[in-house]
């Protein structure tokens, strides 16, 4: 079963159409590359899948749930929004670390807020915000970054900002981890500790869709590709095929300025 | 020399210094107390997006129409308040509001021999409020949206947002303008005297005149320079407290 279906979705500003009819599915414990090039609306469908932008049409289903449809204004309620963006963990282009906490204390603090509404969180405060702790020592330990969880963001290098950033969304368990360009922001040779991270998630069987220019990456790690051109999904498919053998000219065209780049 | 330090006159003058340093003081600490949070106030207000019409916008409405269904009121008040107030002199509006009221008839403030501080700390609270609300708008908006966002997809509310994420990025940056603005305060209480408020200039000034059996000393006057260089360089050195505090981070 697909874990996330989206649906004819759309996506305008005033009259600049930035999304257009985008439809696909996501299976449970699976990856997806999207690629394309500048202005295609990568960034814009990662936003409408965590609600920082809403979209004009369509619907998304998570599991079969519908939590939005643009027809539906009972699925767009704005106190709703922030839960069913918990479904959606998102990594940005530009980490978006917060330089006033800590590592740690940027993996842990959403939690500790959430934390607040557990019924019992008055009586077990302590235990509770001590395995939140644990749990975020735990994260950064898989990404290799236990002697670092003191620092503070300026004191750690780009791919080390940006692998703390994936911990920070990975602590809050959500059901998809949307990744917008994770290594572009970064010198060279700081993307391969990103990239390596990722990596080890897809192979956990991590539910992922990541926007990418890496191509070589892409086809390595993710199953399905998804290539858009001007708000439209131009092709997807299985990723070796979709980048190896395209089926589409403007999908081609793409593939071979990166083949000579 | 060091007579002079002994003599009856020093004495005299400046205990009648002092007893307008502690005025000095009032206004200063009671101006900061009321305009550091009202700022805030209107601040939030004048970015408030409020709009009552705007479910009049129709997407085949031309620009200027839906601009005028898009009207925001809250903030539009806030911002006429700021306008007039940094765009007129602050001794014009000591004058105004300590003698207008009572002319019209509306009020008279209140406080009998206070009243003239009553009425300074309210005209320094409104002034200085409305130096900060632009301040801190220039903080608010100075801190990336990447923050927020980063907050909003990891399921914070916006009051949680703007708490334990924007709040302290903000304090930072607002930090040197508003220090800037502390150190004019020390300054500007000397201002209050135009409403007769008995503050330091205002006694220094007395002894040129005639006050407790002396007149024509000028030295009073300028020695009341004193007075703010001490004052100024206490704040200074607090304000710098305050920024090596929040120094940890970028
Ligand atoms: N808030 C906005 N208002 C108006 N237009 C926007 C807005 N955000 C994005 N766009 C437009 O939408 C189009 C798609 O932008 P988007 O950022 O999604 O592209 P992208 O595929 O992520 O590109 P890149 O590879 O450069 O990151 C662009 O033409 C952009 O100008
Ligand atoms: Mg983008």
């Amino acid at each position: 079963m697909a874990i996330l279906q989206v649906q004819n979705l759309e996506k305008h500003f005033d009259k600049t159409k930035v999304l257009q009819d985008i439809s696909f599915n996501l299976e449970a414990g699976q990856a997806m590359a999207i690629i394309g090039s500048s202005g295609s609306g990568k960034t814009t469908l990662l936003r409408c899948l965590n609600f920082l932008e809403k979209p004009s049409g369509g619907r998304i289903y998570i599991k079969d749930d519908c939590i939005f449809d643009a027809d539906d204004p009972t699925t767009q309620r704005e106190a709703d929004v922030r839960r069913k963006r918990l479904h959606f963990g998102m990594v940005f282009q530009s980490f978006n670390l917060f330089p006033q906490y800590t590592a740690l204390q940027n993996v842990t603090l959403a939690k500790e807020l959430l934390a607040k509404e557990y019924p019992d969180y008055k009586q077990n405060k302590k235990r509770i915000l001590e395995e939140i702790r644990e749990e975020g020592r735990k994260l950064l330990a898989d990404i290799g970054l236990a002697a670092r969880e003191d620092h503070y963001p300026h004191q750690l290098s780009g791919g080390q900002q940006q692998r703390v950033a994936i911990a920070r969304a990975l602590a809050l368990h959500p059901d998809i981890l949307c990744f917008d360009e994770p290594t572009s922001a970064l010198d060279p040779e700081l993307t391969g500790e990103v990239l390596r991270v990722i990596r080890g998630l897809a192979e956990q069987k991590t539910t992922m869709i990541i926007v990418t220019h890496e191509m070589a990456f892409a086809r390595d790690v993710a199953d399905q590709v998804i290539f858009m051109d001007g708000g439209l999904i131009v092709e997807q498919g299985p990723a070796r095929q979709v980048i190896e053998d395209p089926k589409e000219e403007r999908t081609r065209q793409f593939l071979s300025r990166y083949a000579e780049g | 020399m060091l007579e002079f330090f002994a003599s009856d006159e020093f004495r005299t003058v400046v205990s009648a210094l002092n007893t307008g340093c502690i005025r000095t003081l009032q206004l200063f600490f009671i101006t900061l107390i009321g305009s550091l949070p009202l700022g805030l106030l209107i601040c939030l207000g004048s970015m408030n997006r409020l709009a009552p019409l705007r479910f009049l916008q129709k997407k085949e409405n031309p620009r200027w129409l839906n601009a005028v269904w898009g009207f925001r009121p809250i903030s539009a008040i806030c911002r006429l308040v700021v306008w007039i107030v940094r765009g007129t002199p602050l001794v014009l509006q000591l004058i105004a509001l300590f003698y207008v009221p009572g002319m019209v008839g509306w009020f008279n403030w209140p406080g009998g021999t206070s009243s003239r501080m009553v009425a300074a700390c309210v005209t320094f609270i409104i002034n200085y409020a409305c130096y900060f609300s632009e301040i801190y708008r220039g903080g608010i908006q100075g801190v990336p949206v990447g923050q927020q966002e980063a907050g909003q997809v990891l399921g914070m509310t916006k009051g949680q947002i703007f708490r334990h994420v924007t709040l302290l990025q903000m304090v930072k940056r607002i930090v040197p303008p508003v220090s800037n603005e502390v150190i004019t305060l020390v300054k500007d209480t000397s201002l209050a005297r135009v409403i007769s408020l008995q503050e330091i200039i205002f006694m220094g000034e007395s002894f040129l005149k005639s006050n407790m059996g002396y007149s024509g000393l000028v030295w009073p006057l300028f020695f009341t320079a004193v007075y703010y260089l001490v004052f100024s360089g206490l704040v200074t050195l607090f304000l710098n407290w305050v920024e090596k505090k929040l120094a940890y981070f970028r």
